[in-house]
C-alpha cells in the first residue's frame, strides 16, 4: 500500500536546486507508435494485419509471419506480473537518483510480454492494467497499474514522475478574466494545488466572476497581461520560482478572415495576444520552470496550452483566429523541446467552439468551460501531451486524420 | 541419442590458449588488448605472423573497426575473415566457423581472438547501447542493464523450481575457491556462503556476488588440422562435437531453459560421450543461476533438478565436478567478448595439462558452454563444445 505524500515543507533558499536528469532518450523511429499513443492517453500494440497476432517491441516485420503490416491499433491492458525485479544500482543518473527503481515484466492477455514500470501496489502472479505513459524524456513506456483502485494509488512515486499531478504544486493561470481561466482555478483547487496563482491585467478594474477568485484561501491575483513583455517579467521575477504548472488561458478570439477586414489592426490584437504572448510567458517563467523539474514534491511539471482545433485546420469563419492558433500550436512543439531536459510537460487542450460571447453565433454543440478545466486536470493527472475536449475537436481530429482535403474543404461553408 | 547428419570434426584441432590477464580499467583500446593476444599466439605457437591465414575477432569496444581493419591494424593478410558479435557466444561461434574453415582448407592457421576494453564510462555505453530492443524496450526501464534482465529471469525460475539463495550461492563460492588458485583473477579475497548471502542488493532477487565484474582483457587460441599442429610440435586439443542455437524455444513466456536443451542429445552423440565422461565443465557463468540452468540443459541433471545438483556436488578443481577452473567470469572478471572465451580457452588448458596451478589431475575431456545476447527479455544465444585432449 502507498503512503500518501506529505505537503513539502518551505524551501531552505540556501540549498542548491537539485538539476533535473532525463531517463534514456533514445529509441527506433517505429517505437514513437507508442509515443504517439501515449501522447492521447491510448494503449496501442502493433497488431500484424496478415495474422492477426500482437507484437512487442516494435518490430518492422511480424515474427509469427514476417508480414510488414504492422499496424499501430487499441489493445486489450489487462496482463499478468510475471516477475519483478528492484533496480537498486543504475547506471544512469536519473536512475540512480531514483533508486530503488522496480521493473517488472508482463505477460499480457493478447500475447506479448512487455517489460515495464511497475505501480508500488502491482503483486507478482497478480493481474496488472497497462497503460502507455511519457516518461521525463517525453518518450514512451510502459506502465503496469493494479487493475483495482488502490488507496493513495495516485501517490506512487513512479507514477509521480511520468505524471504532472496538480497536487501540492503551484499552478499560474495566466487570464482569470475569463470563464475558462475561473472555472481552471476551481478545478485546479478541487484538484490539491496548494496555491493557484490567477493572472488579472489591470486588477483594479472590476470583472464578472470577480468574487469567485478575491479573498479565497489559496487563490492569488496577480497582475498579469501575458500581451505586455514587462508584465510578465515583472510578475515572473516575483512569483516565478514557485510556478509548477502554468496553464496559459490566454484568449483572443474575434471572428473574421482576410478579405472581409480591412488592414491588419485585428490581426496585429491576434498576434499580440495570442502569439506574442506566449512568447512573453514562456520567456519569462520557461527558464525557471526547466530548472526546476526535479525539485522534489512540488518540482515544476507542466505547461499547458489551451488551443483551438482550428489550428489543425484553418476554418475560414474564424480564419485569422485559426491562423493564430496555428502559430500558437508550431510554438508549442518549440517550447516542448526547449523544456524537455527539464522534464517539464507541455500539454495542448485543443476544444471546439467554448460557450462563451465571441462564439455567441456558432451553432451547437459547444465546450462549456467547465469541461475544459476538467480535462486540464484530468490531463495533468495522467501526464497527458495532447487532449481533444468536447465533440467538434474529436470530430476534427478523426476527419483529418481520414483526409486532410475533405476537411479543409468542408470547413469551408 | 539421436545419430547426427553433421559432418564430423575429422582433423581439427585448437592449440595456443592464450589469455592476457585482465585489469579492472585500462586506459588503452580494444585494439591494443587484441593486439597482444595476437603477438602472444604467435609466440606461444612459434609461428610467424605471417603464417596465420584466418581471422575471427569479437569485441564490444572496437568502436568502428571490424575484423577487416584489424588485418590492416595488425599487417595480417588473411584469406579467411569474420567478426563474430554473439557476446558470450562468441568463442563457441567462432571455434565452429573456423574448425569448417580449416577442415575446408579454407584456411590453414586461424587465429580467434577476443579483447575488450574497459574504460571508466565504456560499460554504461555497452549497456546503452546494446541492440534496439534493449534501447527501445529495455534500457529506459531503470537502465539496470543485463542485471535487472537477469533478475527477472532468476526470479522467476528460482520461485519456479524451489531454488534457494545457498544453492546458487554454492557455484559462486565454489568458483571463487577455484580463483584464488588463479593468479590472474581479479578477485583475490576468499568468499564465504555467508558473505555471499550478506551482499548487498543490486536488482533483487540478484546481489553483488552473481554480478561479474567488468574488466579489461583478451583472450585467444588457434584452430588448425591436426597434421599442421604436428608439424609445427603443438600441443592441440581435438574437437569432438559443438551445438549453436539462437532464439530457441520463443514461445515459453520466461527463460527457464536455453538453447541447449534443443540440441543437447546431438552435442554427445557427435563427441561419442556422455556427460558423466567429462573431466572438466567450463560454463557461461555471467550469474550462478544461468550455470545452473545449464547443468540442466546440458544433461548433467533435469531440468528442475539444478539446485539438488549443485547441492550433490563439490565443483572445486578437487571436487567431483571440477567447474569453472579458472574462477569463471565471477572471479577472474568479465572481460567483455572475452568472457566467451575465457572458459573455452581454460578448457583447452586443461585438456592439454597445461592450466599450472587451476589443472584438474588427468584432465582429458572437456565442455565449454556459452550464452549471451540479452537483446529483450531473455539470452538468445547459446552453444556448447567438447574437446579431448592428447591423452585421450
Amino acid at each position: 500500500m502507498i503512503e500518501q505524500i506529505k505537503p513539502p515543507r518551505r524551501k531552505n533558499p540556501l540549498l542548491r536546486t537539485r538539476l533535473p536528469a532525463s531517463p534514456p532518450r533514445p529509441r527506433s523511429r517505429i517505437s514513437h507508435g507508442f509515443t504517439r499513443a501515449a501522447a492521447e492517453g491510448r494503449f496501442m500494440l502493433q497488431r500484424c494485419e496478415a495474422c492477426g497476432a500482437f507484437t512487442y517491441p516494435a518490430r518492422e516485420a511480424c515474427p509469427s509471419c514476417l508480414s510488414a503490416g504492422l499496424a499501430f491499433v487499441d489493445a486489450p491492458r489487462r496482463g499478468v506480473l510475471l516477475a519483478e525485479t528492484t533496480a537498486r544500482v543504475p547506471s544512469d543518473v536519473y536512475f540512480r537518483e531514483r533508486a530503488p527503481w522496480r521493473i517488472g515484466l508482463i505477460k499480457m492477455d493478447c500475447g506479448p510480454t512487455i517489460v515495464a514500470h511497475l505501480h508500488a501496489d502491482c503483486a507478482e502472479g497478480a493481474a496488472v492494467s497497462m497503460s502507455l505513459q511519457l516518461d521525463k524524456s517525453g518518450q514512451a513506456v510502459a506502465f503496469a497499474h493494479p487493475e483495482a483502485e488502490t488507496p493513495n494509488m495516485a501517490d506512487d512515486k513512479q507514477w509521480r514522475e511520468m505524471t504532472a499531478d496538480p497536487k501540492f504544486r503551484r499552478v499560474l493561470v495566466t487570464n482569470g478574466r475569463s470563464v475558462i481561466g475561473q472555472e481552471a482555478v476551481a478545478a485546479l483547487k478541487a484538484a490539491g494545488a496548494k496555491t493557484v496563482f490567477v493572472g488579472i491585467a489591470e486588477p483594479w478594474r472590476p470583472f464578472a466572476g470577480e468574487e469567485r477568485l478575491r479573498g479565497q484561501d489559496g487563490i492569488e491575483i496577480v497582475t498579469l497581461d501575458a500581451a505586455d513583455e514587462k508584465s510578465a517579467t515583472d510578475l515572473a521575477a516575483d512569483i516565478g520560482g514557485k510556478v509548477d504548472i502554468l496553464v496559459n488561458t490566454t484568449e483572443y478570439v474575434r471572428p473574421g478572415g482576410l478579405l472581409d477586414r480591412r488592414g491588419t489592426s485585428i490581426a496585429r490584437d491576434e498576434i499580440d495576444q495570442a502569439y506574442l504572448g506566449f512568447i512573453n510567458l514562456a520567456q519569462a517563467f520557461g527558464p525557471a520552470m526547466r530548472m526546476r523539474g526535479a525539485d522534489g514534491i512540488n518540482s515544476s511539471a507542466a505547461w499547458v496550452n489551451i488551443l483551438s482545433v482550428y489550428a489543425l485546420a484553418n476554418w475560414p469563419a474564424f480564419g485569422a483566429y485559426s491562423a493564430s492558433q496555428a502559430a500558437c500550436l508550431s510554438l508549442s512543439h518549440c517550447l516542448r523541446a526547449e523544456l524537455r531536459p527539464g522534464g517539464v510537460r507541455v500539454m495542448n487542450l485543443f476544444t471546439g467552439p467554448v460557450d462563451t460571447e465571441w462564439f455567441q453565433t456558432v451553432p451547437p454543440p459547444k465546450v462549456a468551460p467547465r469541461a475544459i478545466a476538467q480535462a486540464i486536470v484530468s490531463g495533468l493527472k495522467n501526464g497527458l501531451e495532447e487532449m481533444y475536449v468536447g465533440d467538434v475537436a474529436e470530430e476534427i481530429r478523426q476527419r483529418l486524420a481520414a483526409n486532410p482535403k475533405a476537411l479543409e474543404r468542408e470547413l469551408d461553408r | 541419442m539421436t545419430n547426427t547428419l553433421r559432418a564430423p570434426y575429422d582433423g581439427v584441432v585448437i592449440a595456443a590458449p592464450v589469455t592476457i590477464p585482465y585489469v579492472r580499467y585500462s586506459i588503452e583500446s580494444a585494439q591494443w588488448w587484441i593486439g597482444r593476444a595476437l603477438s602472444a599466439l604467435v609466440a606461444q605457437a612459434g609461428i610467424k605472423a605471417s603464417d596465420i591465414d584466418g581471422l575471427c575477432v569479437s569485441s564490444f569496444t572496437m568502436g568502428t573497426d571490424s575484423g577487416i581493419g584489424l588485418t590492416q591494424h595488425f599487417g595480417l593478410c588473411v584469406r579467411w575473415l569474420d567478426t563474430i558479435p554473439l557476446g558470450g557466444a562468441s568463442a563457441i561461434a567462432a571455434l565452429r566457423k573456423a574448425a569448417r574453415a580449416v577442415q575446408a582448407r579454407d584456411a590453414d592457421i586461424v587465429a580467434c581472438v577476443a579483447g575488450d576494453t574497459n574504460h571508466v564510462d565504456s560499460f554504461r555505453l555497452t549497456l546503452e547501447n546494446f541492440s534496439r530492443f534493449n534501447q527501445d524496450a529495455v534500457y529506459p526501464y531503470g537502465a539496470a542493464g543485463a542485471n535487472a534482465s537477469f533478475a527477472l529471469i532468476a526470479r522467476n525460475y528460482m520461485r519456479m523450481f524451489g531454488v534457494a539463495r545457498e544453492d546458487v550461492g554454492k557455484i559462486a563460492v565454489a568458483q571463487r575457491a577455484n580463483a584464488l588458485r588463479n593468479p590472474h583473477a581479479l578477485m583475490k579475497a576468499p568468499l564465504t556462503l555467508e558473505q555471499y548471502l550478506a551482499a548487498r542488493p543490486i536488482s533483487d532477487p540478484i546481489h553483488l556476488f552473481d554480478c561479474v565484474m567488468p574488466c579489461a582483457g583478451a583472450e585467444a587460441f588457434l584452430v588448425m588440422r591436426d597434421e599442421t599442429a604436428s608439424s609445427l610440435k603443438l600441443p592441440a586439443a581435438r574437437l569432438l562435437s559443438t551445438i549453436e542455437r539462437h532464439n530457441a524455444f520463443a514461445d515459453d513466456p520466461m527463460q527457464v531453459r536455453g538453447g541447449w536443451a534443443m540440441d543437447v542429445d546431438e552435442l554427445y552423440a557427435m563427441a561419442g560421450v556422455k556427460p558423466d565422461d567429462l573431466d572438466v565443465v567450463q560454463t557461461y557463468d555471467d550469474y550462478p543461476v544461468i550455470t545452473m540452468m545449464q547443468f540442466e540443459d546440458l544433461g548433467f541433471c533435469k531440468k528442475g533438478e539444478g539446485a539438488e545438483f549443485v547441492r550433490q556436488h563439490d565443483l572445486t578443481i578437487d571436487g567431483d565436478f571440477p567447474h569453472n577452473t579458472s574462477g569463471g567470469q565471477l572471479s577472474v572478471g568479465q572481460a567483455g567478448a572475452a568472457g566467451a572465451y575465457l572458459g573455452l580457452v581454460e578448457g583447452l588448458r586443461q585438456v592439454l595439462g597445461s592450466a599450472g596451478p587451476t589443472q584438474v589431475r588427468n584432465a582429458s575431456l572437456a565442455l565449454a558452454s556459452g550464452f549471451g545476447m540479452i537483446n529483450y527479455d531473455r539470452g538468445l544465444a547459446s552453444g556448447a563444445a567438447i574437446l579431448a585432449g592428447p591423452s585421450r
